[in-house]
């Protein structure tokens, strides 16, 4: 698993700064995959796709 | 009370003059314990030239990142190392956006793309979702495409795009140190061929950059001179991948000084909370800039960020007793 905001793993190093981030910020990474994802952000929600995994949305 | 203040109080308040580059600076170099008085007095200078409403607006981005240019603070560069992504908003969505907005009693709603200035793809995608959105939501279309030609003007005016945003960004004098694939001349250009299309000026900036305290007086009074009809003020939000990711974030009371300083200086301006406040200045720091001399919020999400909820604003300016400016009062 990684971090859908920096992208590196999940089980190296503390992402307690990206998980505080994460409450102003879409997710950038795949959390699956660690692709890149196009995301949209709108003024109510976020919508992120990643080329493998999908759509998922605020 | 500081002498500034006092000076202040005679030349703006009274007159609605916007204080000189020396004025400005006086203000944002006031100590702590002088803060309070002078976005006292930012306050009562917003009330007598702006009136008691506070305009709310919606943004959102209708072509994300990928950018060819270098602005520092973007993430949207194409040219930096940042996650984000080039992406296209489609015309049901960006409708959608449009309706979501509006339905928080917004009276703007401003359409932005990640470019040096729009391309024919672009200028395409606005024509009809800029009809598009007309056939289904009362709002006034705002835009912000980059630098214009003569042309691209004259068609956004014939749009009926009410505002035009194109951000000075910072002082003349430091614009070279944050942005080097364009000129603060180049921008300005564009800024007088809006206004001379009949479409409202918005232009403001980012504090945070690295500028001096003299360099926020010196941008003050060159929008000041710009007669913006609207100044946006942003405050950094470090990003990622930028070439500024690692500056501080602004100092809450710096932060709050420079929104009573901008007043002093743009006494009949819209002056609006844009980004980076949640950061800069959390919940109560947003309240005082009410009180302090912003008149008009960006409600809702940012461009590659989020804001607060909407909710959250519209209960404060609720609290506050600040009316929502109305449609009609700007149509």
């Amino acid at each position: 698993m990684w971090c859908d905001r920096c992208g590196e793993s999940l089980t190296e190093g503390s992402h307690a700064t990206c998980a505080a981030a994460r409450s102003l910020e879409p997710p950038r990474f795949c959390a699956l995959c660690r692709r890149r994802m196009k995301v949209q952000v709108l003024p109510a929600g976020w919508r992120a796709v990643c080329v493998e995994h999908g759509e998922t949305t605020s | 009370m500081a002498e500034i203040l006092e000076r202040a109080g005679r030349e703006v308040l009274d007159t609605g003059v916007g204080l000189d580059e020396a004025g400005v600076l006086a203000v944002l170099s006031l100590p702590d314990e002088d803060l309070p008085a002078a976005l006292q007095l930012a306050h009562e200078v917003r009330l007598r030239w702006c009136g008691p409403e506070v305009e709310v607006e919606g943004i959102v981005s209708v072509k994300t990142g990928g950018c060819p240019e270098d602005c520092h603070f973007c993430s949207q560069s194409g040219l930096f190392t940042s996650p984000v992504r080039a992406v296209w908003l489609d015309i049901p969505a960006l409708v959608e956006a449009a309706r979501q907005t509006a339905a928080t009693g917004a009276t703007e709603f401003c359409i932005v793309a990640a470019v040096r200035g729009p391309d024919e793809r672009l200028m395409a995608q606005l024509r009809v979702g800029v009809a598009a959105i007309r056939a289904e939501v009362d709002i006034n279309i705002a835009a912000s495409l980059g630098i214009l030609t003569q042309s691209q003007v004259d068609e956004l005016a014939a749009l009926g795009i009410h505002r035009y945003n194109h951000n000075l960004e910072t002082a003349r004098s430091y614009f070279p140190q944050v942005v080097t694939t364009h000129s603060w001349e180049e921008r300005f250009e564009t800024l007088q061929l809006v206004r001379k299309a009949g479409m409202e000026v918005c232009c403001g900036g980012i504090l945070g950059l690295g500028e001096t305290v003299a360099q926020r007086a010196e941008f003050a009074v060159q929008l000041a001179s710009l007669e913006p009809d609207e100044v946006p003020l942003n405050f950094l939000n470090p990003r990622p991948g930028t070439p500024l990711a690692d500056r501080p974030v602004v100092d809450a009371r710096d932060a709050l000084r420079a929104i009573a300083a901008f007043r002093l200086a743009l006494p009949r301006t819209i002056l609006r909370y844009a980004g980076g406040r949640e950061i800069t200045l959390g919940d109560l720091g947003t309240r005082d800039g009410l009180l302090g001399g912003i008149n008009a919020v960006i409600v809702g999400n940012y461009l590659t960020t989020l804001g607060r909820p909407a909710d959250a604003d519209l209960g404060l300016l609720n609290e506050l007793s600040m009316p929502v400016k109305a449609l009609s009062d700007v149509v």
